[in-house]
């Protein structure tokens, strides 16, 4: 450590390219939005008057906002439990899988190649009330398949695809612990008479919890911030502002609405938000992981 | 020049020699681009659309040597508003560009940002008569007063698609023209199992409460909709707009009426036969023609017989060009030279044919039918009868409200809640109408 104390310079240096791209597109933003949060100002730009908390406050006083806040917990946990758990699942599968595992694993992890947009889109065909697949399978069912009139399964529609999405990220990391953890423990435990349940839930799964950990991060993130391609696509924010999270809200207010102010102060909120989530995350539930 | 400087090892050992290359290079064709005055012109037509638009403006580049109007596509409406606006928030505004119809309050607010058309077209002494485009279009971007401050662009209007071979199955010969009438024959269809679903509507917020309060002489909202001052608000919530909505919902249950989506998400339902009849744009038309395997009718847009004797003309939607401050004189008088181009009767005429939206001009109107266009299309007229059977009310000129975008949304929001059984309509419209009137006062706030 010492050793390096006498290169005052050289460390910034080489860390200066990684920190000016965070600086240009996360701290200078940033800051613009909290800047931008205290003012009102016409979508031009031609007046700016200081406005003080009355963005924050008008954003708390809409019932809307506790609309979207609650749809955001709603979906954001579906997506981010669903997710992590379909792909241990699958690669709990695929980890015992012999033949043929290679083309398995591509094909699960196929989905990660698809652009959110486009994921929509094609959850959008299945889905489409008129012409979609699924939707007429289910109306065989009896059931009448409309997301463009019933907010709930709109919600369901964006969740599920959104799961899909990201289902085949959370699988490669899965699959990469699972093959990591040492198969005398797991032989271990069945001398001792350990059945496979059993072997899974006290062997296998506290291994795979700094995997896990990672993952739930990741996934929050995800389901908060990277789902919007897939809602723009496929709902619009639509029903009756079924699917309006908080971040597609920033958007609706923001770009359709040109509503800078208070699309700034929303934009500020979340940040504070997924900033307190995350260190709840490392402070409470990184306690329970064992690396 | 570039791709030799960098692979051919001469250029690179005689690097003076190869750059100087470059750089007369770059001189000689910056010189003759210089001669003409350049004209930005961004817009939000994809597709056939947008090649039509190149086309255009390729015609005019050709037509004199003086300006070249270069179109640049900038993706959807909202994409491009917002991108126009963050250029002109960076000093880099385009001359041209193409806002939405719901844009318009925004943009004409924006008064350093703007200059309005019949400003323009003074400065540039340019030969300009209001009254040549179609008062039913040109109003909705024109002051009380009469003044012009965008060009109608693309517009269209709503009329009824109807599918022949359903209403022939179930008896109906005419296409009814009130909603009384409208309603029997839909019970036909419905009753004789012709089609399992009567009517829907793409755009529902336009078709069914913005053009039915033009069309029924109702106001949507007060200043004259908005055109006399930025203290409008909604008054949908206090018409006949409630009885509508009502009988909508009420057809719902026996499947007269079935909602298909906020924008174009309806048309299958029609397309596929499944309805047997839509409501939607007149530039939807080409997509009508194209997809249905059956014999379709373009029919008015009805009215309702318990609220008025005779209807008014319908509102449009659509598009219009903007002139963006920061242009140069030259650059003015370029733009002034082009919407004259644009608005001749052979241009308007043609895009009119292509594209389905309106002629934004009584001339191009009349050019058209003279050409037999209506004639081998039969239906084409129906919009351009409907926009020019009366001349314009104050309830249907246009609307004129700010934030309309997102009223627009609170509006669809509030139909979804009402046709999925959670509110009753006169609740869903109260709520919709008080939501919508504090878009409009937060809108009075920032701009006055």
């Amino acid at each position: 450590m010492t050793h390096f104390q006498r290169y005052r310079f050289t460390p910034w240096l080489l860390m200066a390219p990684q920190l000016i791209i965070v600086g240009v597109f996360f701290f200078w933003p940033a800051l613009q939005a909290v800047e931008q949060a205290f003012y009102v100002e016409d979508a031009f730009g031609l007046s700016r008057q200081f406005a003080g908390l009355a963005n924050f406050i008008a954003v708390l006083q809409e019932p809307d906002y506790y609309q979207a806040l609650g749809t955001t917990v709603v979906f954001s946990l579906s997506v981010a439990l669903g997710a992590m758990a379909i792909a241990l699942l699958l690669a709990v599968q695929a980890d015992r899988v012999l033949k043929g595992a290679n083309a398995y694993k591509t094909l699960l992890i196929w989905p990660y190649a698809v652009a959110p947009a486009v994921a929509g889109v094609l959850w959008l065909f299945l889905f489409d009330p008129t012409l979609g697949l699924v939707s007429a399978a289910l109306k065989a069912l009896g059931i009448d398949w409309n997301h463009n009139l019933d907010g709930g399964q709109a919600l369901l529609l964006v969740i599920l695809a959104s799961i899909w999405k990201q289902m085949s990220y959370n699988f490669v990391f899965f699959l990469a612990g699972l093959q990591a953890i040492p198969k005398s423990l797991l032989e271990a435990a069945a001398i001792d008479g350990a059945g496979p349940w059993r072997r899974f839930w006290t062997v296998t799964f506290p291994l795979l919890s700094p995997t896990s950990f990672f993952l739930l991060v990741m996934n929050s993130v995800y389901a908060f911030f990277e789902t919007f391609g897939t809602i723009d696509t496929v709902t619009g924010g639509g029903p009756g502002g079924a699917t309006t999270t908080l971040v597609y809200k920033v958007y609706q207010d923001g770009f359709i609405g040109q509503d800078l102010g208070a699309s700034a102060a929303q934009s500020v909120l979340l940040m504070i938000l997924v900033g307190l989530l995350t260190l709840i995350q490392f402070r409470f539930v990184e306690r329970r992981v064992q690396y | 020049m570039s791709r030799s400087l960098l692979t051919s090892p001469r250029a690179w050992r005689r690097p003076a020699l190869g750059l100087a290359g470059t750089l007369a290079a770059t001189l000689l064709s910056m010189g003759s681009a210089q001669a003409e005055t350049q004209i930005e012109w961004w817009h939000a037509m994809g597709g056939a659309l947008g090649k039509k638009v190149n086309e255009i403006a390729a015609d005019f580049n050709a037509s004199q040597d003086e300006y070249v109007v270069n179109p640049v596509f900038k993706g959807n409406y909202t994409e491009t508003m917002t991108s126009a606006i963050a250029a002109f928030r960076a000093g880099k505004a385009p001359q041209i560009v193409q806002i939405y119809e719901v844009g318009t309050a925004t943009m004409m607010h924006a008064k350093g940002a703007i200059v309005p058309v019949y400003q323009l077209m003074a400065d540039a002494n340019a030969d300009f008569d209001p009254n040549a485009y179609l008062p039913a279009v040109a109003g909705y971007y024109t002051t009380t007063d009469g003044k012009m401050l965008s060009l109608p662009f693309n517009s269209s209007t709503p009329v009824t698609y109807v599918n022949r071979d359903i209403l022939d199955k179930a008896g109906v010969d005419e296409v009814p023209t009130t909603w009384q009438g409208l309603g029997k024959a839909l019970e036909k269809v419905v009753d004789s199992g012709a089609a399992e679903c009567g009517l829907t509507t793409t755009w529902p917020s336009w078709v069914m409460l913005e053009n039915y309060s033009a069309r029924n002489d109702i106001p949507f909202a007060s200043e004259a909709n908005g055109f006399k001052g930025l203290d409008a608000r909604l008054q949908f919530n206090k018409t006949a707009v409630v009885d509508h909505i009502q009988r909508l919902d009420q057809w719902q249950e026996d499947g007269r009426f079935v909602y298909g989506g906020r924008k174009d998400e309806a048309a299958p339902k029609f397309y596929s036969g499944e309805c047997a009849m839509m409501m939607g744009s007149s530039a939807s038309y080409a997509g009508v023609r194209d997809n249905a395997d059956f014999n379709f009718a373009v029919a008015p847009l009805p009215y309702d017989a318990d609220v008025v004797d005779t209807p008014n003309n319908t509102i449009i939607g659509g598009a219009s060009l903007w002139v963006l401050n920061g242009a140069s004189e030259a650059q003015k008088e370029g733009v002034a030279a082009f919407f004259k181009y644009l608005s001749s009767p052979e241009v308007q005429a043609d895009w009119h044919q292509f594209t389905g939206y309106l002629p934004i001009t009584t001339a191009a109107a009349k050019l058209t039918r003279e050409q037999g266009f209506y004639d081998k299309n039969p239906g084409t007229d129906v919009a351009i009868k409907q926009m020019t059977g009366s001349a314009p009310t104050e309830n249907s000129k246009g609307l004129r409200l700010g934030n309309m975008v997102q009223i627009r949304d609170v509006i669809n929001e509030a139909l979804e809640k009402i046709f999925s059984g959670d509110v009753s309509p006169q609740a869903g419209l109260d709520e919709a109408a008080e939501k919508g009137n504090a878009l409009l006062a937060k809108f009075q706030r920032a701009n006055s």
